[in-house]
């Protein structure tokens, strides 16, 4: 897709296949919400900028840009936003689109826990703690996955007290009953969703 | 009137009766006040005390009434004896209430209320019951100048309210800048689409209304006289002049657009591809609903961008240095033209700030929502080349230089100029400048008297000796008291509305003509029955002038701020009643002093600073004569009684109309009484004043800079005598101000001429 500069080409793209898309040209620039997260002077571009960026029709540069991975969700813009843009959701929204799209930035922590969720998730079809914990540790190689368990060692032994990890799991661990069925749902829902975003 | 017969009165009520010893207070009102009636009553403001009053009016021949108990500015209904000369006593707010209750007190207290008690008995005795213009006549007619969108208001709005006009239009056609828009901004909820003008419909409402006499291809060639009797001659273009009479003007001259020739470099006059805003409702009215096509060729327009703030809000003092406050709006407005005729059209606003005033956001989301782009940036330069132009522009939020290719139109949003006529002071303002070091303003002055000069149009063609035109405030807009009554101008009875006082869109001055229209009625009312316009709505008196004693020396014609003196075939002035304002400043400036009101005085005042009993130099206990302006700095000093804030049991405090009337015979008088100190509160002058009469604070510490040789010569410290900027809110401050003061002066040795 070619991109003009400051025409509405990405807009319209952003309007047809982000999540609340259609918000962004309601941003008045006030800067509230760069001003409101937590997360401003931490990351490439605040809300504001990203919605400004879009409307100057930077595509390349939205979508590789860290921050909506770097968003907490705390909801501390949408609450402030004068123009009442659901700005988390745009984010998110972003964030979906940049990924997609391949154009995610290499190494992003939030983007590559997200994966090992999703990967653990779907794999019988409900979430292995132990497992995405030792697979978040280790994420960064042997000797340091170990320095990683070592300083969570009281929270995990916690938590196995408490039966909230069981070590048994890393065997495997147990799945639900329909796990195709499941499956199915999932490619459905997929499909559904590319097909309203037109990401197919 | 009947012979004088003065009655004190000494209120016990709101604890003066504990406070003060009253009989004492009684016993000076008769011996050395000279009144021949004098009453004390333990509650005065209430029925049967204001009854007794009324009774010794109306049994006993009493003309003059000194009442002894709160501010004149207090229970001015129960004490409203509108059929005597009467003053005040100043006891509560200016005695008890500033005082401390407490034994160590109460002797300084106690002679603070008997010299207020002395004071207000020898003030009313030199008053007298102020009579109104006997010469007072009206004609009702409002003379409305301009026929735009502003005029027609003032006109159809006076003509409701029973009023007849003349409307004079200079074009040939009524409806100014608003006929020539294809829409204009929405005036209704929800806000959101153009709307259409009404200006067709108003013209038609003025030309069918019977009360409004309209004039078009006309100017007013010469207007005399003062409200309630203006002649006004009106010119056609054919050359016909016909004289009309009437008594209040409306200028609503209306702006014209700042000329986009000076923006060559935002692509101006390169190509027809650029246009002013103007320019664009002219391609709209053209299109009228169809697709505008580009100028340069007639091709489709798919891009434009809106260049805002073209050449305004400048800081190199090349172009306008203000914001016009509505081509934001009609940028909105613009765009929608595009995205309502095609949403595939993009349309592009660069702003710096967007300006929109009133229910304006809700027009900017509504843009926003139909898909107009919004780009925080500043517009560097506009290539025009061929049927394009580029936008080069700084991206103020990404921080990036970048720009716009192929715009097939680009319209730059220019300002509103005022139509203000000729800059009366120019001359005045040229050579304050020069004399602080600065010559452009002198220079352009000169250059503009050069033979072969163009020389501004004068638009009202005033016969007053002050000049043809409405004094300017700022950037050539005409004056208005900004803060406080925006429509009052210096000129009584000539009321500015609409762009051609300050820039504003269509709403703003649909709103400031009916304004504008309700305050010429109100001017034409006061002249009938000679009362003055604001601030002393109301007041009857008016300077009265012992021409015998005129020296000619013309101060009085200078310095009245709202030029209602001429000068008469034999060089006196000639004061004109109805455009007086009764600031007294007339009476300040006149160094033979022989300008009076019936009410307010040489006298009056003079007669309170003698009556102050001063004691000697042995006494330890100074005495300071504080002036202060009746509008702010003495409801200032009410306001901190009521909070009882404790001030110095030195002072005596006399209101004035306006510093501007002190009259500088009142300070030698007070030094050479024994006063220690004069004190002086009036308001801030400069640009940013607040003086009720403009003018008048400005002039009182021009005139008290000169005070400093009076003192050299009676060998006295200068700060004996001092001026202070006080504002109706400094409630806290001015109680400090004064311990300060008299503090400083209680230092100083105890003034030599006391005991003369
Ligand atoms: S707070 Fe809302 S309107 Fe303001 S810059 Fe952020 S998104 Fe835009
Ligand atoms: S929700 Fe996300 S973008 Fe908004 S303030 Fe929180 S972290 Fe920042
Ligand atoms: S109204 Fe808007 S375009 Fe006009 S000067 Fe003000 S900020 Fe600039
Ligand atoms: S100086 Fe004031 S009081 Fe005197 S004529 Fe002018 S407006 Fe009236």
């Amino acid at each position: 897709m070619s991109i003009e500069k400051y025409r509405k080409n990405f807009l319209k793209e952003v309007e047809e296949r982000v999540e609340e898309g259609q918000w962004v040209k309601m941003c008045m620039q006030c800067g509230v919400c760069a001003g409101s997260c937590p997360f401003g002077p931490h990351w490439e571009h605040t809300p504001q900028k990203i919605f400004m960026m879009i409307r100057a029709g930077k595509r390349e540069e939205v979508l590789t840009s860290d921050s909506m991975w770097m968003c907490t969700s705390c909801y501390n813009c949408v609450v402030r936003c004068p123009r009442k843009l659901p700005i988390t959701h745009i984010m998110h929204g972003l964030a979906y689109l940049s990924k997609r799209e391949g154009l995610m930035p290499k190494n992003q922590p939030t983007a590559q826990f997200g994966q090992l969720f999703w990967d653990n998730l779907t794999k019988n079809g409900r979430v292995n703690e132990l497992k995405l914990s030792l697979g978040m540790y280790f994420k960064d190689g042997f000797s340091q996955g170990i320095k990683n368990a070592m300083a969570m060692q009281s929270v995990g032994m916690g938590m196995m007290k408490a039966k909230r990890l069981n070590p048994m799991e890393i065997l495997g661990g147990h799945g639900i009953k329909d796990k195709s069925g499941f499956s199915a749902m999932l490619k459905k829902a997929k499909e559904l969703e590319d097909a309203r975003r037109k990401l197919a | 009137m009947a012979d004088m017969k003065v009655a004190a009165y000494i209120c016990q009520g709101c604890g003066l009766g504990e406070r003060l010893d009253t009989a004492s207070l009684a016993k000076i009102a008769q011996k050395e006040g000279k009144a021949q009636v004098v009453r004390e009553h333990p509650f005065l403001c209430n029925a049967e005390g204001v009854a007794m009053i009324r009774n010794d009016i109306d049994n006993e021949a009493v003309t003059h009434v000194m009442i002894a108990a709160c501010s004149r500015r207090a229970k001015t209904e129960a004490f409203g004896f509108t059929d005597v000369a009467m003053s005040r006593a100043n006891l509560r707010e200016g005695v008890i209430w500033i005082r401390p209750d407490d034994e160590a007190s109460r002797e300084t207290t106690q002679e603070m209320a008997e010299d207020y008690v002395r004071m207000g008995c020898a003030e009313v005795k030199k008053m007298k019951l102020p009579e109104a213009d006997p010469a007072a006549v009206t004609e009702r007619r409002v003379l409305v100048v301009g026929g735009g969108i502003s005029g027609m208001t003032a006109a159809l709005e006076a003509s409701r309210a029973g009023y007849r006009v003349v409307l004079v239009e200079k074009t040939g056609a009524l409806g100014g800048w608003g006929a020539r828009l294809y829409k204009r901004s929405p005036s209704r909820s929800p806000y959101a689409d153009p709307q259409d003008t009404g200006v067709d419909a108003m013209i038609a409402a003025v030309t069918s209304d019977g009360n409004i006499k309209v004039y078009t291809n006309a100017i007013t060639s010469k207007i005399e006289g003062a409200p309630g009797r203006f002649i006004a001659e009106v010119s056609t273009e054919s050359g016909a002049t016909t004289t009309e009479t009437v008594g209040s003007i409306v200028q609503a001259t209306g702006f014209s657009l700042y000329d986009a020739n000076n923006l060559p470099e935002l692509g101006y006059g390169k190509s027809a591809n650029v246009v002013d805003q103007a320019g664009l409702e002219a391609l709209a009215r053209a299109a009228n609903g169809g697709a505008i096509k580009r100028p340069s060729d007639g091709g489709d327009v798919k891009t434009v961008v809106f260049v805002q703030c073209a050449g305004q809000r400048d800081e190199t003092g090349k172009h306008l240095p203000y914001c016009s406050g509505s081509c934001c709006l009609t940028s909105v407005k613009q765009a929608m033209y595009f995205k309502d005729q095609n949403p595939d059209v993009d349309t592009v606003v660069i702003y710096t700030d967007l300006r929109m005033p009133g229910n304006g956001e809700d027009f900017y989301r509504s843009g926003q929502n139909k898909g107009v782009t919004f780009t925080k940036g500043k517009v560097s330069s506009v290539e025009a080349t061929g049927n394009t132009c580029k936008v080069n522009f700084q991206d103020l939020i990404l921080n990036d230089q970048t720009a716009i290719e192929n715009a097939d139109l680009v319209v730059l949003a220019t300002g509103q100029v005022a139509n203000s006529g000729v800059d009366v002071d120019a001359k005045l303002k040229a050579e304050i400048a020069a004399a602080a070091g600065d010559n452009t303003l002198l220079d352009a002055w000169n250059a503009s008297q050069a033979e072969g000069a163009v020389k501004p149009i004068s638009v009202l063609n005033l016969a007053y000796r002050q000049g043809p035109d409405l004094p300017q405030l700022k950037y050539g807009f005409t004056d208005s008291h900004f803060i406080c009554f925006p429509y009052e101008t210096r000129r009584t009875g000539i009321y500015a509305a609409g762009p051609v006082r300050r820039p504003m869109d269509i709403i703003q001055a649909t709103e400031d003509a009916t304004g504008a229209a309700l305050k010429a009625i109100q001017a034409i009312e006061n002249a009938a029955l000679g009362r003055a316009a604001h601030p002393r709505s109301g007041d009857l008196s008016f300077p009265k002038v012992r021409i015998e004693g005129c020296t000619q020396c013309k101060r009085c014609t200078v310095e009245c701020p709202f030029g209602a003196i001429d000068e008469d075939e034999k060089r006196y002035p000639l004061f004109n009643q109805s455009r007086c304002r009764r600031c007294g400043t007339c009476m300040g400036a006149c160094p033979v002093r022989v300008i009076s009101f019936e009410n307010y005085s040489v006298d009056t005042v003079g007669s309170q600073i003698k009556a102050v009993d001063v004691p000697d130099e042995f006494s330890e206990k100074p005495r300071i004569l504080i002036l202060a302006c009746e509008n702010d700095a003495y409801p200032a000093l009410d306001m901190a009684a009521m909070n009882k804030e404790v001030y110095s049991a030195w002072v005596r405090v006399i209101p004035v109309r306006c510093l501007g009337s002190v009259n500088t015979i009142w300070i030698t008088d007070a030094l050479n009484s024994g006063y220690d100190g004069v004190m002086m509160l009036g308001c801030k002058h400069g640009e940013d004043y607040q003086c009720h009469f403009v003018k008048g604070s400005e002039l009182a510490s021009y005139r008290m800079s000169k005070v400093g040789d009076t003192l050299q010569g009676m060998g006295l410290e200068p700060e004996r005598v001092q001026v202070f900027e006080a504002a109706i809110t400094d409630i806290e401050r001015l109680p400090r101000l004064i311990n300060e003061y008299s503090d400083q002066i209680a230092a100083l040795p105890p003034s030599p001429f006391k005991g003369f």
